[in-house]
């Protein structure tokens, strides 16, 4: 299997990243590189493997912890939205999104 | 005493403890040594008046009496944990200028041992990299010889500790960030048990993998180091591990079973998977690492002979379930609430391409692209989900592995530092040469490389030690019954020394 240069767009947009033509172009030919050393993946029988996500779950049961729903932390909006490219009164601006 | 940048950080606690200096002189001696080899590349931001206001602090409470093993000792912080006092970028141009409103809890746990923050360290950018060749803020140079990489991610951190900057620095690993840049410049690091150092804080990069840990010039330092970073984070990262802080400089004093003086590793059983040291390895390196082996021998361990089947399949895995998380990750940088907004845009959607496309590198948005593509539909199965079973064989293959031995142990990387820029155009080069740290990433367990000698143009060469869950005291008491008995990890690099 090989990626193709519509692929590259259709990720790119899936990644809300712009390549311009010479970019995905390389893109492509990184890719496409990188994915034949995946195939070598597709030889190991994983039949009835459970996926690992945490990696200690090798050894012993790991569950995702609950804590109760309160707020733990203070209102700091002010140094929260410092690093903001655009704030007015409190709120973060973005380009218009509804007519 | 021996000048300020010569001592260790147990060395320098003692002579701030004794008075022979302060914090806030050794503070400044070090602020002005960074200053003196910025050219190195390695450190990324400073904040005078916060440090020496964290060095006055750790003073007074000397003055009143108070002894830790860290209290008045200056280290910084790859950029990659975020600070209050000083910017966090993360090597790259999407956080320019980021300022957070809260540190990270490692960050937090080692200020309240009284260790004194000097500043943010380069690496590369979002901890994507083998050389530290992707930092938007510049390559860093490798102390031993400054036309070659530090090894990456953390490399400003492996760089400022080998060139003598500081006595110690925190880093991170996802893949080999922490091990495979010590090895590269003579020093001493360790990765802990994946769930061990609290991620709070940590820009995110690969979540199932990532792991801080210390990087310093000996075991005894990583030990007092990882005694005040490590321990459960319950309440702020939801992978913390509830599992008791340890106090791993004890754990290295403790004489094991059985131990003699002479023999102080008597009934070690060391592994040594036969594909690490194949004819992938090079064999300037292999040499280095068989005859720290040989000292192994030597204090009494016992070599046996293993098998990590999989070690291949270390790569493919790795890269795509990194990328795969990485993708997710970075999908928060959309110029709305932090990070670079791009200047011109028609709408939405063309603002979030336009700042993403300008702000990422290249390395960053190959592995956004890797890993949208191996999660989106109808790809997820064949990529990471395969991969997700695949890293359970890995994980299991140490388990087996570990029925016949203690510890692991064989190179960190398979060559010594390559040349600045060699394999910046070549992604699967640099991904190659992540193949020894890898399965242990994957696997989650504890890793560390330790300095076993020099290699081709006198680099330095780390011997990987690797252990299996919660056994870091274990790895640092190995690491330092070598460090007794060998002097690799006290040398300096020519022109950094006293």
């Amino acid at each position: 299997m090989s990626l193709t240069l519509s692929d590259i767009g259709r990720i790119a947009n899936l990644a809300r990243l712009e390549l311009t033509e010479p970019q995905s172009e390389r893109m492509l030919s990184q890719l496409n590189g990188f994915f034949d050393t995946v195939e070598q993946m597709n030889a190991v029988d994983t039949t009835g493997v459970e996926p690992l996500a945490h990696p200690t779950a090798v050894i012993d049961h790991v569950s995702l912890r609950l804590r109760p729903d309160v707020a733990s932390e203070p209102n700091n909006r002010e140094a929260n939205q410092k690093s903001a490219p655009a704030v007015e009164r409190g709120l973060f601006l973005v380009p218009k999104v509804i007519e | 005493m021996n000048a300020i940048h010569e001592l260790g950080v147990l060395e320098l606690a003692a002579a701030i403890g004794a008075k022979q200096t302060s914090s806030v002189e050794a503070a400044q001696h070090l602020l002005a040594r960074a200053q003196q080899f910025a050219s190195l590349g390695a450190c990324l931001a400073f904040n005078e008046e916060a440090t020496l206001a964290q060095a006055r602090a750790a003073d007074a409470r000397i003055a009143a009496g108070e002894r830790t093993p860290l209290l008045g000792v200056p280290l910084a912080h790859k950029d990659i944990f975020v600070t209050k006092d000083f910017p966090t970028t993360a090597g790259s141009k999407m956080l320019a200028g980021y300022q957070s409103p809260f540190d990270a809890t490692v960050v937090q746990r080692l200020a309240a041992q009284g260790a004194v923050s000097l500043g943010k360290l380069n690496c590369d950018e979002f901890a994507m990299g083998s050389g530290n060749d992707n930092s938007a803020f510049g390559p860093v140079q490798n102390p031993w010889d400054v036309t070659r990489v530090p090894g990456g991610s953390s490399g400003g951190s492996a760089a400022a500790v080998a060139a003598r900057l500081m006595p110690a620095a925190t880093g991170t690993d996802t893949g080999g960030s922490i091990r495979q840049p010590a090895s590269f410049t003579g020093i001493t690091g360790i990765k802990p048990t994946y769930g061990r150092c609290s991620r709070y804080g940590m820009v995110a990069f690969a979540s199932s993998l990532d792991q801080a840990g210390p990087m310093a010039r000996n075991a005894a330092d990583c030990a007092a180091l990882l005694t005040a970073m490590a321990g459960p984070d319950i309440d702020r990262d939801s992978t913390s591990l509830d599992h008791p802080a340890e106090d791993y400089s004890a754990a290295i004093g403790r004489p094991r079973e059985g131990a003699t003086a002479a023999r102080p590793l008597n009934g070690l059983r060391i592994g040594l998977p036969a594909e690490f040291f194949g004819a992938g390895c090079s064999p300037d390196v292999l040499s280095a690492v068989r005859a720290a082996l040989a000292e192994y021998e030597k204090l009494g361990a016992t070599l046996v002979d293993i098998s990590l089947p999989r070690t291949e399949l270390s790569i493919p895995v790795y890269y795509i379930i990194a990328p795969a998380e990485a993708s997710s990750n970075l999908s928060r940088f959309d110029g709305v609430k932090f990070g670079h907004r791009a200047a011109k845009y028609v709408d939405l959607i063309d603002m979030y391409k336009k700042s993403r496309s300008e702000a990422f590198g290249p390395e960053v948005q190959r592995r956004i692209m890797i890993g949208t593509y191996v999660l989106s539909h109808g790809y997820y199965d064949a990529y990471y989900l395969k991969a997700q079973q695949i890293r359970r064989l890995i994980a299991q293959d140490f388990q087996s592995a570990f029925e016949r031995c203690d510890l692991i142990a064989g190179p960190v990387a398979p060559t010594v530092a390559w040349k600045i820029g060699e394999k910046s155009d070549d992604p699967m080069a640099n991904y190659l040469a992540d193949i020894y740290t890898l399965s242990t990433s994957l696997a989650g367990l504890p890793g560390m490389s330790v300095p076993a000698g020099f290699g081709a143009g006198g680099m330095p060469v780390g011997l990987q030690l690797v252990g299996n869950y919660f056994k870091e005291g274990e790895l640092l008491h190995a690491a330092h019954a070598f460090q007794q008995a060998t002097d690799w990890h006290s040398r300096s690099p020519s022109g950094f020394g006293s």
